[in-house]
C-alpha cells in the first residue's frame, strides 16, 4: 500500500522542519542577480512532438499527414490564431493566450542534424554550441549567461534537482537542490545533525542551507519517522520525481523567483512518444500546461509582469505517424514561450509547409530559424546582454540575426 | 621507519574500516594486496565486454528479424525478444553495480578496488543507446581491472582502442578523407577519440599539443572501429593513408594497422607532460584537492624513470610523508562514500545485490543519484569531479544523511550499536561530538546514520 507524503507525516505528529519539498522531475536551478527580470527554462527531454503541440491546421498539407479532429470537432485542438491549434491537453493554457501572454515558437531547432541521438542532441542544447565534436565545451549557455550578469556570485546561482542539467553547468558557480531529495528527521537527529556537522566548517554550511532550504518550501515539518517509514517515502519521492509533480515544483520554484533568484531551469521528461502516443503525449502537455500555470499562479501578477519562460527540446519527430501509432526522432520542432513580459498571443514561425518536397529529408518539419537565436533574443530583452556577448560567449558562432519581437 | 598509518591506510587508500577484515600493517603489505589472484573479482563476478558482445549479437539479429518481416507475427515475436534482452541487460547493470559496492565491502585487497575505480573514471566511457549502454562495467572489467598494477601505456591502449571508447568518443564511424571509404564519401574525419586521449587521458588540457597534433592524430586512428560479431576491428579501408606527425615524430606509411596506433599511443603514456598529469591527478584524487607538490613531484619522477610502471607510482605515494598527513582529506565521492558504509556495517552482500530491481533502484541507485553521481552516465568524458566541493553542496549532504539515518537499517534489519559502532568506523577518528551523538540518538539507526554522515566519516 502506498502513503502519501501528507500522509506520513500527518500520521507521525509533525513538529519543526523537515527537508520535505516538492517531488519533481529533474533539475531546478536559479541564478539570483540584480534586476528585475525573470527567466524560467524547462529543457524537455526526449524530443516534444511540437506538430502535436502546436498543430498547422492551416496547413493544406496537414490532414493528409495527421488524420485526426480539427478545432471545433470532439477531441480536437483549440484554436489559437486560424493557421495553428493547440493541443485539447493544454486548454488550460488559453486563458495566457488570450491575455497575449503565451507564444509559440514553430519549425525551429538546434544545429544538430542527421543523426538523431537524445543524447547528442540533449548535449547540444545545452552546450548550445553548433557542433559538439568541433570544440571541447563542457559548460551549458544559461553558465555562460550567468557569466556576464552583473552581480551574480557564489551565493546567487543555484542549481536543484539529480539530473545534471548541463545547461547550467560551468565556471559561475550554481547550487545544486534536488526538492524530492526528502527528509524527515526527529527534532533530536536535526540538533544532532547540527552538532556534528559543527566538525567541519563546509559541512556546517552545506547543512544550514539544506535546512534552510526545507524550511523555506513553505512544507517546514519535522516528523518522527521510522526508517521504513522513509524508506517508504523515498520510494514515493523517487516515484514522483520521475511521474507528474510539476505544480509542487512549479510552486517551488515561483518562491526562489520571487526571493533573490531570477533564472531557473528545470527539466520535464516523458516526450519519447514512438508508439500509440496519444495517451503519453496528452500526458505530457497536460503537465506542462500544468507546471506554466502553477508557476502563473505562484509567481503573482508583479514578478510574472516580469517574467519569461521557455520550454525547449532537442529536436522534433517525424512529421508522419509511424507504424505503431507513435512518432519517430525528426529535426524541426517547436518551442512554448509564456509569461507576462511576452509580447504574445503569436505564433511566430518562418512557416516551411508540410507537402513532401519542404520536409527535411522528406520526413521531417524543416528548421527555419535555429532556436539558439529566440533564446539569444529573450535574454538581450531580458537582462540586456548585447549582440556581440551573445554570438560571442553564449552561443558561439550563432547569427543572431532579426528581433523576433517576443518580449513586451 | 617510512611513514605509515593503518587507519589512513584503509580510509583513505582503501574501502574504510571494515570489522571483518584488519588494515594492512605497512605501506609494503598494503602494495602486496595488488599482487596474486584477483579473488574479489572471482568471488563477486562481473561478466567481461566479449562476452556482452554476445548479447548485442542477438539482440541485432533479432533487429534485423524485426525489419525484414515488417506486419507479421515474426516481426511481433522479435519485437519482445529485443524487449526482453533489454530488461535483462538493465538488470544485469544492476547487480554489477551491486557486485561492485560488494566487492569493495568485502574485499581485503581494497587499494586495488580504489584503483579500479580511479581507472575507471580516468578513462570515463558510457553507451549511448539500446544494450551498449549497460556495457560499462564489463568494459572496466575487461580493459580497465587487468592492467591497474601494470604499466600505464598497457592500461591506455587497452581502454581507448575498447570498443565501448572507440563508440563513446565517436571513433567508430571516423574514416579517413583519402581513404577509400572516404572518398566514396562515407564518413568523414572524427576528431572526438583523438582529442580527449590528449586531454584527458595522457598529457592533459595544459599539455604541449595543438589543433594539429589533435588531427594528426584522428587521421593515425581512422580504421579503428568496432564490429559486434568480431570486437575490435581495424578497418584498412577506413584508414587514411599516408604519415602522419604527432607530437613531431612520425607514423605510418606502410600498411594501416593496429601497430601505429600502439606506437603513438605508448610514445604519448611515456610522455613527461603525461607523467605530470597523471600524478596530479592520483595525488588530488587519492590525498587532497590541493596536494602536496612534492607529493606529485615524487609520483611523477617515479612514472618517469620506471617507464610508466603503475605500482612505482603508487609506490612513491606511499612513501611519501604527505600521502599520511593526519589532517582529513578529501571527500568522499558518492559511491565510495556508500561502499564504505556497507563495509563498516559488515552488511551482508546479499541484503544488497540481491534486492528486487525497484528495491534496489530506491536504496541504492537513487540516492547515489541525489547524492551527484548518476551510474554509468557520465556528464561527460572528463569522469567525476574530484573538487569536494561538488560533494558538499546541500543537496548531496542532505543526500546522504537522508541515505544514513534510512537504508541501513533497511537492508541490515538489526544495526549495531551506535555506541560501538562509533569506533567500528572512525576508530581513532572519532570526534566528541560524534560519540555524544551516537550516544544521544534516539534510535540506532538515528546514532548509526549521524555517524556515517559526520565530516569525520565522510572526509579521507
Amino acid at each position: 500500500m502506498t502513503l502519501s507524503r501528507r500522509a506520513f507525516l500527518t500520521r507521525s505528529a509533525l513538529i519543526g522542519c523537515s527537508l520535505a519539498a516538492s517531488p519533481v522531475v529533474t533539475p531546478v536551478t536559479f541564478a539570483a542577480a540584480p534586476g528585475d527580470n525573470r527567466l524560467v527554462v524547462i529543457i524537455l527531454r526526449g524530443a516534444m512532438d511540437g506538430l502535436a503541440m502546436a498543430q498547422p491546421v492551416g496547413d493544406a498539407d496537414w490532414r493528409a499527414v495527421r488524420p485526426g479532429p480539427v478545432p471545433g470537432e470532439a477531441g480536437g485542438p483549440v484554436d489559437l490564431d486560424g493557421r495553428f491549434a493547440l493541443h485539447p491537453a493544454m486548454a488550460g493554457l488559453m486563458p495566457l493566450w488570450r491575455a497575449r501572454e503565451m507564444s509559440v515558437v514553430h519549425a525551429v531547432s538546434t544545429p544538430y542534424r542527421d543523426k538523431r541521438s537524445h543524447f547528442d542532441g540533449q548535449d547540444l542544447l545545452e552546450a548550445g554550441v553548433a557542433d559538439l565534436a568541433s570544440g571541447a565545451r563542457r559548460d551549458g549557455w544559461l553558465n555562460r549567461l550567468l557569466q556576464h550578469y552583473p552581480g551574480s556570485g557564489t551565493h546567487t546561482a543555484w542549481a536543484i534537482g539529480a539530473d545534471p542539467l548541463a545547461v547550467l553547468g560551468g565556471a559561475a558557480p550554481v547550487t545544486r537542490w534536488a526538492p524530492e531529495a526528502d527528509l524527515a528527521l526527529s527534532p533530536q537527529a536535526i540538533r544532532l545533525a547540527e552538532m556534528v556537522m559543527q566538525d567541519d566548517p563546509a559541512f556546517a554550511a552545506a547543512m544550514a542551507r539544506a535546512f534552510r532550504i526545507a524550511d523555506g518550501d513553505g512544507d517546514a515539518l519535522a516528523a518522527a519517522l521510522s526508517p521504513e517509514d522513509m524508506g517508504r517515502m523515498m520510494a514515493e519521492d523517487m516515484a514522483a520525481a520521475r511521474g507528474p509533480g510539476e505544480t509542487r515544483l512549479a510552486a517551488f520554484v515561483a518562491q526562489q523567483l520571487q526571493g533573490p533568484a531570477r533564472i531557473a531551469a528545470f527539466s520535464i521528461n516523458g516526450w519519447d512518444t514512438h508508439a500509440a502516443q496519444d495517451k503519453p503525449l496528452s500526458r505530457a502537455l497536460g503537465r506542462l500546461s500544468d507546471a506554466i500555470v502553477a508557476l502563473k499562479d505562484g509567481l503573482g501578477a508583479d514578478v510574472w509582469g516580469r517574467t519569461a519562460v521557455v520550454a525547449m527540446t532537442e529536436f522534433g519527430r517525424t512529421v508522419r505517424i509511424n507504424g505503431t501509432g507513435g512518432t519517430d526522432h525528426g529535426t524541426g520542432g517547436a518551442m512554448l514561450l509564456a509569461g507576462g513580459a511576452l509580447h504574445g498571443g503569436r505564433v511566430v514561425t518562418d512557416w516551411p509547409g508540410l507537402d513532401e518536397a519542404s520536409l527535411y529529408d522528406r520526413r521531417d518539419l524543416m528548421p527555419t530559424r535555429d532556436l539558439r537565436a529566440h533564446a539569444a533574443w529573450l535574454m538581450r530583452g531580458l537582462f540586456g546582454l548585447d549582440v556581440a556577448t551573445l554570438e560571442r560567449d553564449v552561443f558561439p558562432g550563432l547569427d543572431l540575426g532579426a528581433d523576433p519581437g517576443l518580449l513586451l | 621507519m617510512p611513514p605509515f598509518d593503518p587507519l589512513l591506510a584503509d580510509i583513505r587508500f582503501g574501502c574504510g574500516l571494515s570489522p571483518l577484515i584488519p588494515p594492512p600493517a605497512d605501506a609494503e603489505a598494503l602494495l602486496a594486496t595488488l599482487n596474486g589472484p584477483d579473488l574479489a573479482a572471482q568471488r563477486f563476478a562481473i561478466e567481461p565486454f566479449d562476452t556482452f558482445r554476445q548479447r548485442i549479437v542477438l539482440f541485432n539479429e533479432q533487429g534485423r528479424i524485426r525489419r525484414a518481416n515488417r506486419g507479421t507475427d515474426r516481426e511481433m515475436a522479435a519485437k519482445k525478444a529485443m524487449q526482453v534482452m533489454n530488461r535483462q541487460a538493465r538488470r544485469a547493470q544492476m547487480t554489477w553495480l551491486g557486485q561492485t559496492l560488494a566487492r569493495r565491502g568485502m574485499t581485503a585487497a581494497p587499494l586495488r578496488e580504489r584503483l579500479a575505480g580511479f581507472w575507471a573514471d580516468h578513462f570515463t566511457t558510457s553507451g549511448k543507446a539500446a544494450l551498449m549502454r549497460r556495457a560499462v562495467s564489463p568494459y572496466v572489467e575487461e580493459a580497465i581491472r587487468p592492467h591497474l598494477s601494470g604499466r600505464f601505456e598497457d592500461l591506455l591502449i587497452a581502454a581507448v582502442t575498447h570498443p565501448v571508447m572507440v563508440i563513446y568518443l565517436d571513433q567508430r564511424g571516423s574514416a579517413g578523407p583519402h581513404s577509400p571509404r572516404g572518398k566514396k564519401g562515407k564518413g568523414g574525419l572524427n576528431e572526438n577519440l583523438a582529442r580527449e586521449i590528449m586531454e584527458l587521458h595522457t598529457l592533459g588540457v595544459g599539455g604541449p599539443y595543438t589543433q594539429t597534433d589533435v588531427r594528426e592524430l584522428a587521421e593515425l586512428l581512422t580504421g579503428l572501429t568496432f564490429r559486434p560479431t568480431v570486437g575490435r576491428l581495424f578497418r584498412k579501408d577506413m584508414a587514411e593513408p599516408g604519415r602522419e606527425t604527432v607530437l613531431g615524430r612520425s607514423y605510418g606509411g606502410r600498411a594501416p594497422g593496429l601497430d601505429d596506433i600502439q606506437a603513438v599511443l605508448r610514445d604519448l603514456a611515456r610522455h613527461p607532460a603525461t607523467a605530470r598529469h597523471l600524478a596530479r591527478k592520483l595525488a588530488v584524487h587519492f590525498v587532497s584537492d590541493t596536494p602536496d607538490p612534492g607529493l606529485v613531484g615524487a609520483i611523477e619522477a617515479a612514472f618517469l624513470d620506471s617507464g610508466t610502471d603503475l605500482r612505482a607510482g603508487y609506490a612513491a605515494m606511499l612513501g611519501h610523508p604527505a600521502a599520511w598527513s593526519p589532517v582529513p582529506g578529501n571527500v568522499k565521492p558518492p559511491f565510495d562514500f556508500i561502499a564504505s558504509a556497507l563495509r563498516a556495517l559488515a552488511m551482508s552482500p546479499e541484503a544488497y545485490v540481491a534486492l528486487k530491481e525497484k528495491a534496489f533502484r530506491q536504496h541504492i541507485q537513487y540516492p547515489l543519484r541525489l547524492m551527484g553521481h548518476i551510474w554509468e552516465k557520465p556528464v561527460g568524458p572528463d569522469g567525476l569531479p574530484e573538487a569536494d566541493s561538488a560533494w558538499i553542496s546541500p543537496q548531496g549532504l542532505a543526500a546522504r544523511l537522508q541515505w544514513s539515518v534510512s537504508v541501513p537499517q533497511i537492508l541490515a534489519g538489526a544495526l549495531p550499536d551506535p555506541r560501538d559502532f562509533v569506533d567500528t568506523a572512525l576508530g581513532a577518528r572519532a570526534t566528541p561530538a560524534v560519540q555524544f551523538a551516537a550516544r544521544a540518538a534516539e534510535s540506532r539507526a538515528d546514532g548509526v546514520g549521524l555517524i556515517l554522515a559526520s565530516p569525520a566519516f565522510q572526509r579521507t
